[in-house]
């Protein structure tokens, strides 16, 4: 056992490292200010597409690089050390292009649309949930009708990230309400520049506006815009979803763990001493270190699994579940340490070491506790894929879509 | 990246758990449980055969020398089966005592006899309410000869030696010579037997390396008896998982209600946690990296953590024919107790993690 590069790896880690160290100068580092933030990302996205860097483990005919799961998570390591800003593309090159090149009707829609998302040109979005449909997905009700050689398509969808910043989106659909739900769907590249798109940011609890509520009127989209085939909707979000959990799954890289819980602790005078002298501190730090390192010791076992060409268990399944509830924890705890200090939001970050991004981790895992799969339909996709238990109870399953308040109650 | 086990030791694995699936049914566990001896002579004799109690005893004193890692997974598959052998307390923690701390005469003497299956070792670290073992000890050592009492002390009456923990160390006793009292207790677990050892003026060999080869003793325990319990851990949720696919009740079969197949889930993830815990133990061992103090802590709370919550869970799923004396979900409720207490507990082990981390801002390897 050992937790070195194999010589390939570290080859190529040695080749990203000096690439990226002579680009490094092309990365600004932005806080707060989100148009500049956007030309940052949008500067470092071309550097890295004329470079080879885009879509390393994509089929060279759409344009990857054909590498490696090891050559990626190498990349994206060397990336986080040096901080470059990678978010505005995580759910376009992360989860829509792969779903476009995928089921993409004909060579030329890809070819139009999947360049220019990989040089950063365009930025993309996912349109999946619906005020009446999350963790149920295939209960959406946007609705799109054949009109000619056109779909018009009406609804509305919600938690929509980066909507508000990008050009294009794929957007799943009901395009048959008299079939049971799984079966009456189809997706779409939408352009969300079209007339009757209507992005309106959320206000979060976080008081943060990432996501969007998108409302559809009369959207007409072209036929040849459509992904698979008509009805074929659900198979192909499930392209879009399996990329969806890797991309959330991880601890967020700037995130506080053990050590900022360590140090905020020893800061800590209470009045019976030092806080990180008291058991029941070293208590509660013993547990996160037992989720945060486990975490990161799991994803080793994965890395080690491609790294040697094997199949990789379903143990990384249970990275989000464990982190965000993690967040919340450490961030309650944190407070709690610092009995009425914790209450004072430290924005600055000067009151005491980690206080303010513990606890705005407290408010941002809310969310993702959440966000791409809650808490219950992760141990739900635990349960049911990994261990093989019986399926929930589903009693709309059958039923057609247009009928299904039947089966309420 | 290969932080994974060799594809020697998976095949070890393999083998290990066919012979025991073989083998060591829990009906042999329900045997020694109802019938009064120490084990099961006739299964601890194959695996004597099979080389495991010498497998990491060097050739020059009979054994194969192979890996730790390959003990660990050894460890990991007789917690699975819960075998009832004195294998945790002669292999695991007896051999590594001597391996770590043993004079050459020391090893001279035993380790030949425990490769070929001739004699038997245990550990007695247990005393009181002391929590980590050498410390608040009673032992005491004068002229050669050791007072105290260890109580309780697994697998005594079937060993030949014993190693004990003092304050100043490991000390290695006789169970023959004069001045050995050893007495059957009832624990908790009642497969693996325990005893209480008075010693009076009894002769005494103290070990080598003081209190640091202790120290290191008690990391290698730590990832040995994590893997042992991760082991565990997984037929628990394996009997779990088994049980609620095939009982129905309300009309459907009881792991498709979210109540019990979440616990399932959270079973998993905390075997998981555990077993990747383990693992970074296991290299730590085998590397003998600066990390082990660290490593060892987590795989210990990570592996009790689990372990408990799975055995608990076990019960609960299967309801009340769980808690039948019938039922195995008592093996394990039972083990892992012994498996949390018999070396520390975890509020203990947790203490000792944040000592590591306080002494040691590591990050991970990568």
């Amino acid at each position: 056992m050992d937790f070195k590069d194999t010589a390939e790896e570290a080859a190529y880690r040695a080749t990203v490292r000096s690439w990226i160290e002579a680009n490094a100068g092309a990365i600004k580092q932005t806080h707060g200010d989100r148009a500049e933030g956007v030309v940052s990302s949008k500067a470092w996205q071309k550097i890295k597409y004329d470079a080879g860097y885009v879509g390393i483990t994509w089929p060279k005919v759409v344009g990857g690089q054909g590498g490696t799961p090891m050559q990626q998570i190498i990349f994206n390591q060397e990336e986080a050390r040096v901080n470059a800003p990678t978010g505005l593309y995580a759910i376009g090159l992360g989860m829509c292009i792969p779903t476009v090149f995928t089921h993409a009707l004909t060579p030329d829609i890809a070819a139009r649309y999947v360049p220019s998302a990989m040089n950063g040109v365009e930025v993309w979005c996912q349109l999946f949930s619906e005020p009446a449909a999350g963790s149920d997905l295939a209960g959406i009700r946007t609705r799109a009708e054949l009109d000619g050689d056109e779909w018009v398509i009406n609804g509305q969808k919600v938690w929509t990230s980066g909507a508000h910043l990008s050009d294009f989106g794929i957007v799943v659909t009901r395009t048959d309400p008299t079939v049971p739900k799984h079966k009456g769907m189809t997706m779409f590249i939408v352009d969300m520049k079209a007339p009757g798109v209507d992005v309106r940011p959320i206000k979060q609890m976080s008081g943060g506006s990432e996501f969007n509520e998108v409302f559809f009127t009369d959207v007409r989209v072209k036929d040849s815009h459509r992904l698979g085939a008509v009805g074929d909707g659900w198979k192909v979000a499930l392209t879009t979803l399996m990329h969806e959990r890797v991309a959330v799954g991880g601890k967020p890289s700037n995130a506080p763990g053990v050590q900022e819980m360590i140090e905020l602790a020893r800061a800590i005078d209470t009045d019976s001493g030092n806080a990180l002298e008291q058991s029941h501190v070293r208590q509660k730090i013993a547990e996160v270190y037992i989720q945060d390192r486990g975490i990161a010791l799991t994803r080793m076992r994965t890395i080690s699994a491609l790294s040697s060409g094997r199949t990789p268990g379903p143990e990384s399944s249970i990275s989000k579940v464990v982190v965000a509830k993690m967040m919340q924890d450490m961030g309650s705890f944190a407070s709690d340490m610092a009995e009425s200090a914790g209450l004072v939001t430290d924005k600055d970050g000067d009151a005491l070491p980690h206080l303010g991004k513990l606890q705005q981790g407290y408010i941002w895992s809310a969310g993702l506790r959440i966000a791409g799969g809650t808490d219950e339909v992760l141990r739900n996709i635990i349960a049911e894929r990994v261990l093989g238990l019986p399926g929930d109870s589903r009693p709309d399953k059958n039923l057609p879509f247009n009928e299904m308040g039947k089966a309420e109650g | 990246m290969n932080f994974q086990f060799s594809d020697e030791a998976e095949a070890l694995r393999d083998q290990a758990r066919r012979f025991l699936s073989d083998k060591s049914g829990r009906d042999k566990a329900r045997a020694v449980m109802d019938g009064g001896t120490s084990h099961d002579a006739a299964l601890w004799q194959e695996i004597v055969a099979l080389g495991w109690t010498g497998l990491r005893i060097t050739e020059e004193y009979g054994g194969l020398g192979l890996s730790v890692l390959e003990l660990c997974v050894l460890a990991e598959e007789v917690g699975r089966a819960l075998s009832p052998v004195p294998f945790t307390s002669s292999v695991l923690l007896a051999t590594e005592a001597l391996l770590i701390a043993g004079t050459d005469a020391q090893k001279a003497r035993w380790l030949p006899k425990l490769a070929e299956g001739s004699a038997i070792g245990t550990v007695a670290l247990g005393e009181g309410t002391a929590a980590a073992p050498g410390v608040r000890s009673s032992v005491t050592i004068k002229d050669g000869c050791v007072s105290g009492v260890k109580l309780p002390v697994p697998d005594a009456a079937a060993a030949d030696f014993i190693i004990l923990s003092g304050p100043d160390g490991l000390i290695l006793i006789e169970t023959a010579a004069s001045g050995v009292t050893i007495d059957a207790v009832e624990t908790i677990d009642l497969v693996r037997t325990s005893s209480r050892v008075t010693l009076t003026n009894a002769p005494a060999e103290p070990m080598a390396g003081g209190r640091d080869a202790l120290e290191r003793f008690l990391a290698s325990s730590a990832i040995l008896l994590a893997f042992e319990g991760i082991g565990g851990a997984d037929t628990a949720l394996d009997m779990a998982v088994a049980y609620a696919k095939e009982r129905v009740a309300f009309g459907r079969k009881i792991g498709g209600y979210q109540a019990v197949k979440h616990r399932c889930a959270d079973m998993y993830i905390k075997n998981q946690l555990a077993r990747s815990h383990a693992y970074y133990g296991a290299w730590a061992l085998l590397t003998d990296a600066p990390e082990l103090a660290q490593a060892a802590a987590g795989a210990r709370v990570s592996a009790i953590e689990a372990f408990q919550f799975a055995a608990e869970e076990n019960v609960q799923i299967h309801g009340g024919i769980g808690f039948t004396w019938e039922s195995d979900c008592q093996f394990f409720y039972r083990r892992a107790r012994l498996l949390a207490l018999m070396l520390g507990s975890k509020t203990h082990w947790a203490d000792r993690l944040i000592r590591a981390l306080e002494q040691r801002n590591a990050p991970l390897a990568v």
